[in-house]
């Protein structure tokens, strides 16, 4: 079923309700959601209905953007060229949502994307305000997302999100922390969480599970509790293994 | 995987204790959980402080002839904030390497918001930051609206309680901060004054929320209760009692020849450090940039309020401490305007859109209670339909369409963002808090190496990290 087929009688979700695009592009199926209960997405209310949809993420937007996205793209563009880049490679997707601007980053361009936006004048983003891991499972070949947030005081709280993608088989995204200092702590904890490696990062240890613990909790295929209790022989069931509304 | 892994690496199965076995089935060689022992090596003096005499450990220390010692301070220790542990290379008195240590704390709540709806999310970000549970709060729901497209339409009523209960946890929260940074200083009576001071406002959040802290009020939507009567009397009431307060710690701090000895040029960071490690809030304001949130990026309708942004010029910890008294003035004079526009403007506190507005407005009973008498006769006695919207609403939640968001609020330790994604469902696909304090902790290099041990206490305390916020 293609994505512009997918007009259902949903009382929630229509892609037309997504936000407030200025031209919204093809959106991106990023999962299927599938359940065995879904009634409430449409008119049947035997309770029998399940639920079968595609998650479908903003699309690719085109200019003009609005607002300051079409002036702090175009530095960026003249800025990575300056600087032996090109925002073809460098920048695969612009989506507008929300009144947000994000930039999907090859990961192979991230240093460059992060240099560039630290030291153009035009852009100035002095700070980098942390990294978020996000983890797709079923968008294969792009599993793991790591999304930047970058804020340019000087330019009047200005923002934008680079998101960068890796397949999960081969989770490794350049560390920007010689550019951002300050983003030290958060690429250990997006290793700690989801098991991207950061390459160059001067000391890539776990920083909130202890140093031993196997796996990454924060990916989607690790459950949530379910790990036995030291003392006393005690079990948490997992909490995803009882039954939920999806 | 990382499931597999999880079964496999562990050695305490359910059941283990009930085959009769003799030998303890968990030895550190396979337990993947269990405590490790030191792992220095084996040739490392290693002395542990661990009750006993001081000065058996103090001769022990000195018959090393060892200038150079590593010193674990914390996570057990009065004056690391909760627990923090930090690592301390010492060459005699001075600090020559420090790293901070964290995460024994992480009680996972962004994991633990992916398994609840989005209005239950509400309560377990309000436990993360636990000195500024408004704040966790405010930056969830404002990243929830805006996934829904709904916060043109917050009601000002809700918008404006919301300001007032944050504006008031902040004067909580700074005097925590100095309160708590006087006792590590030695001086108690900085503490009894700030905790003292710091009642009255959660004598005002516990009228109006039912709880005195994880008060789980703000809501997305707006909030849960409008204010209750006779509140707006006893803000009024407390309010110049609250000020007098600040103004006895004002008399016992700012020109205090110990206190600015203790902190004057201590714990230096300057503007050009602040912007390497993505320093905000206060310790940001004390280098001389007077940049908040509430005036950059006004939210919740702060560009309605007459307020100042303080700044110092100092970057070191007596100007962050002078920085947070003035901040508080500050939020006495929006808590003041208002107070104001509460008490002329009544109104809805919840958006209007029912697939979204929790179905009841609680207030709290004569008989205690925080139900809706009028609801409840709704639901039981009069309307099938109102009894099934209130069910499905409660029990399944409503639905976000997918997409992601950021939503950030000015805490009083800095930028409070919440990074939201949803995939079309009734709980968060994934939500991130990008804590100002678990930012500004990494600081703690810059502020101390080069000092001595005692000034370490002051440069963390000016930090102001409260660990819930740092770990999660």
């Amino acid at each position: 079923m293609s994505p512009e087929d997918q007009e259902t009688t949903t009382d929630a979700v229509t892609s037309g309700e997504l936000a407030e695009v200025a031209t919204p592009g093809k959106p991106v199926q990023v999962a299927e959601r599938k359940g065995m209960f879904g009634s409430s997405l449409g008119n049947d209310t035997t309770g029998y209905g399940e639920l079968d949809r595609p998650v479908l993420f903003p699309g690719a937007a085109s200019k003009p953007y609005g607002g300051y996205f079409d002036q702090l793209t175009g530095s960026l563009e003249i800025a990575l060229r300056r600087n032996g880049g090109d925002v073809d490679s460098a920048v695969e997707r612009v989506v507008v949502d929300r009144g947000e601007l994000t930039l999907f980053v090859a990961r192979e361009h991230l240093p460059l994307v992060a240099q560039v936006l630290r030291d153009e004048p035009s852009l100035r983003f002095e700070q980098c305000l942390g990294v978020s891991g996000v983890h797709y499972p079923q968008e294969t070949g792009r599993e793991l997302h790591a999304v930047y947030h970058f804020i340019s005081i000087t330019n009047g709280s200005k923002r934008v999100r680079v998101e960068v993608t890796v397949p999960e088989g081969d989770a490794h995204i350049p560390s920007i922390v010689a550019t951002y200092p300050g983003v030290d702590w958060h690429e250990r904890e997006t290793w700690d969480m989801f098991g991207i490696v950061f390459d160059g990062h001067p000391a890539l240890t776990r920083i909130l599970m202890p140093d031993d613990w196997p796996g990454h909790p924060q990916r989607k295929d690790y459950p949530l509790g379910g790990i036995p209790v030291e003392y006393k022989g005690a079990t948490v069931p997992p909490a995803d293994d009882r039954r939920s509304y999806k | 995987m990382s499931a597999d892994r999880v079964e496999d690496t562990n050695a305490v199965r359910p059941g283990d204790e009930g085959r009769g076995t003799t030998e303890n089935v968990t030895t550190a060689a396979h337990d993947a959980y269990g405590a490790t022992t030191h792992d220095v090596d084996d040739d490392t003096p290693v002395l542990n402080a661990v009750g006993g005499d001081w000065d058996d450990l103090v001769d022990e220390a000195a018959a090393l002839h060892e200038e150079r010692i590593v010193v674990n301070m914390g996570p057990q220790h009065p004056s690391t904030h909760g627990v923090l542990r930090l690592i301390l290379e010492l060459d005699g008195e001075t600090v020559t390497e420090a790293r901070a240590g964290i995460g024994y704390l992480h009680t996972g709540i962004e994991k633990n918001m992916e398994f609840r709806t989005w209005v239950q999310g509400v309560t377990f970000c309000t436990r993360m930051d636990y000195v500024t549970p408004l704040f966790n709060e405010a930056s969830y729901c404002l990243s929830v609206e805006k996934l829904l497209g709904i916060t043109d339409q917050i009601p000002e009523r809700a918008q404006a309680i919301r300001v007032l209960m944050m504006e008031l946890n902040r004067i909580a929260s700074h005097l925590i901060c100095l309160g708590t940074g006087g006792m590590e200083m030695g001086a108690t009576t900085v503490m009894t004054i700030g905790f003292r001071e710091r009642e009255r406002i959660l004598r005002i959040f516990e009228a109006v929320s039912g709880l005195r802290m994880n008060n789980a009020y703000i809501r997305p939507g707006g909030v849960a209760a409008d204010l209750p009567a006779g509140t707006i009397d006893q803000i009024r009431e407390n309010l110049p009692l609250i000020r007098k307060g600040i103004g006895e710690l004002e008399a016992l701090l700012n020109e205090n020849p110990i206190l600015k000895g203790r902190t004057v040029d201590v714990g230096y960071l300057d503007l050009t450090g602040c912007m390497a490690l993505g320093i905000t809030g206060p310790m940001l304001r004390a280098a001389g940039l007077p940049h908040d949130l509430r005036k950059a990026e006004p939210y919740c309708g702060y560009e309605k309020y007459d307020f100042d942004v303080p700044t110092w010029d100092t970057c070191d910890a007596y100007g962050r401490l002078r920085v947070r008294i003035d901040e508080m003035y500050q939020s006495l004079r929006i808590v003041e305007q208002v107070v104001q526009e509460l008490d002329e403007n009544p109104g809805p506190v919840m958006v209007a859109d029912k697939k979204i507005a929790w179905p009841a407005q609680l207030a709290v009973g004569s008989d205690g209670q925080g139900n809706s008498l009028d609801h409840i006769r709704e639901i039981m006695g009069e309307s099938m339909e109102s009894l099934i919207h209130h069910f499905k609403l409660v029990t399944e939640g409503f639905r976000v369409p997918p997409g992601q968001a950021y939503a950030a609020v000015e805490s009083p330790k800095g930028e409070l963002g919440c990074h939201a994604v949803s995939d079309g469902g009734t709980r968060p696909y994934r939500v991130h808090f990008r804590e100002p304090s678990f930012n500004n902790l990494q600081a703690v290099a810059a502020l101390s190496e080069g000092g001595s041990v005692a000034d370490v206490i002051v440069a963390v305390a000016s930090i102001d990290p409260v660990i819930g916020g740092v770990d999660r």
